[in-house]
């Protein structure tokens, strides 16, 4: 028997990033930097909140969870376990940018790991969003090239921009304080603590190829609490803003 | 004078005094390239427009989500616009008397008689 708790931990807080990394990125759209840029960051975004909503259906569907709608949009913000990382305001194109870099390489190792997860849903919902995955991160991978090559002024500001997230983009791998053995245990992931270095030895390669220096591993501190129902004083005003027509009628039907 | 805009794009074009020499920085002037989209394995890659880039690799990630988003596709190409050798608009009189030689259309040839025939004689 699947261990519930654990499994609605682990379910929970990929959902959780996804739909706030995607109501973020989100923000951008009618803003971006281009138009072309514009359309392929927004579509990004949706692809995000369909992460979030399969992941959510999951919850509903095996694990006797509420209602997808409902648990997106009216919980609390002590409820949701979403990184900081996810929470921050978008800033520049250059932080938003290597947000989506660090966050969709992240993502992708998460999802490779549960091609091989004892529980089915996780499984094939891996190989659903593999090839959107793959998109976006080529996506990010092209933008973090041509940023870093394009003068002085622009790889010095993706190098800030790393400087800035790193600790950040290390938070996405906070392990649960209760169900990290059982979730290892039972074969549904590998745990945080390994995805982590799956996911240090995909980025390095890549930023080494922009040119851009991984600050020292050891000297990262990782910024932990999202997961633990403790967030920035970014989320409220998101949450807030994000289930504002939900709440006008939460029993609408659309 | 100020020009500040809601659109950052606006912004970012530092608008001064009309008259002033624009210059432009490198890594600002973007190409066109052309898109082509490839609906099936082995069907032709058919033109369906262009986006602007900096370099190929970004074109191709543009054009996927202009182009690829909705209708089938399992492929596309993207060719700089200036890569591309075309006529001149005031050439085009060279291809004027195509229609009256319809003796060049492959429909001239009669060759469905002859494969009945081929057939018939198996």
């Amino acid at each position: 028997m699947m261990n519930n708790a654990a499994l609605t931990d682990l379910i929970i807080k990929m959902a959780d990033d996804e739909l706030i990394q995607g109501h973020r990125n989100s923000e951008w759209t009618g803003l971006g930097p281009v138009m072309e840029e514009d359309i392929a960051f927004s579509s990004m975004a949706q692809d995000k909140i369909g992460h979030a909503w399969a992941l959510y259906r999951i919850f509903h569907e095996d694990l006797g969870g509420a209602n997808p709608d409902t648990f997106a949009f009216l919980r609390p913000e002590k409820e949701f376990k979403s990184s900081h990382l996810v929470e921050m305001p978008n800033g520049e194109y250059d932080f938003s940018l290597m947000r989506h870099f660090l966050f969709d390489q992240a993502e992708t190792v998460r999802y490779e790991s549960l091609q091989e997860s004892s529980f089915e849903p996780l499984r094939l919902l891996s190989n659903k969003v593999k090839g959107e995955l793959k998109y976006h991160t080529l996506h990010a991978n092209a933008w973090i090239m041509q940023l870093s090559r394009a003068g002085e002024e622009s790889h010095q500001r993706m190098q800030q921009a790393l400087n800035d997230t790193i600790a950040l983009a290390a938070g996405i791998f906070e392990p649960s304080a209760v169900h990290e053995d059982a979730l290892i245990g039972e074969k549904i992931y590998p745990g945080e603590t390994e995805l982590y270095h799956r996911w240090l030895d995909r980025i390095y390669p890549l930023l080494v190829k922009a040119s851009l220096n991984l600050p020292e591993v050891a000297a990262i501190v990782p910024v932990y609490g999202g997961r633990q129902g403790i967030h920035t004083t970014y989320l409220q005003p998101l949450l807030k803003e994000m289930s504002e027509v939900f709440n006008l009628d939460t029993e609408a039907s659309w | 004078m100020s020009n500040d805009s809601l659109d950052p794009r606006v912004n970012r074009l530092k608008l001064g005094e009309a008259g002033e020499v624009v210059k432009v920085e490198e890594g600002e002037n973007w190409n066109v390239y052309e898109v082509f989209h490839q609906e099936k394995r082995g069907a032709h890659h058919e033109h369906v427009g262009c986006v602007h880039a900096p370099d190929p690799q970004l074109a191709l990630v543009f054009a996927k989500e202009q182009f690829a988003r909705r209708k089938r596709c399992v492929n596309l190409w993207v060719v700089k616009s200036a890569d591309i050798l075309a006529f001149d608009v005031e050439d085009e009189d060279m291809f004027a008397n195509n229609l009256e030689k319809t003796y060049r259309d492959a429909s001239g040839f009669k060759v469905m008689e002859k494969i009945n025939k081929f057939k018939q004689s198996k």
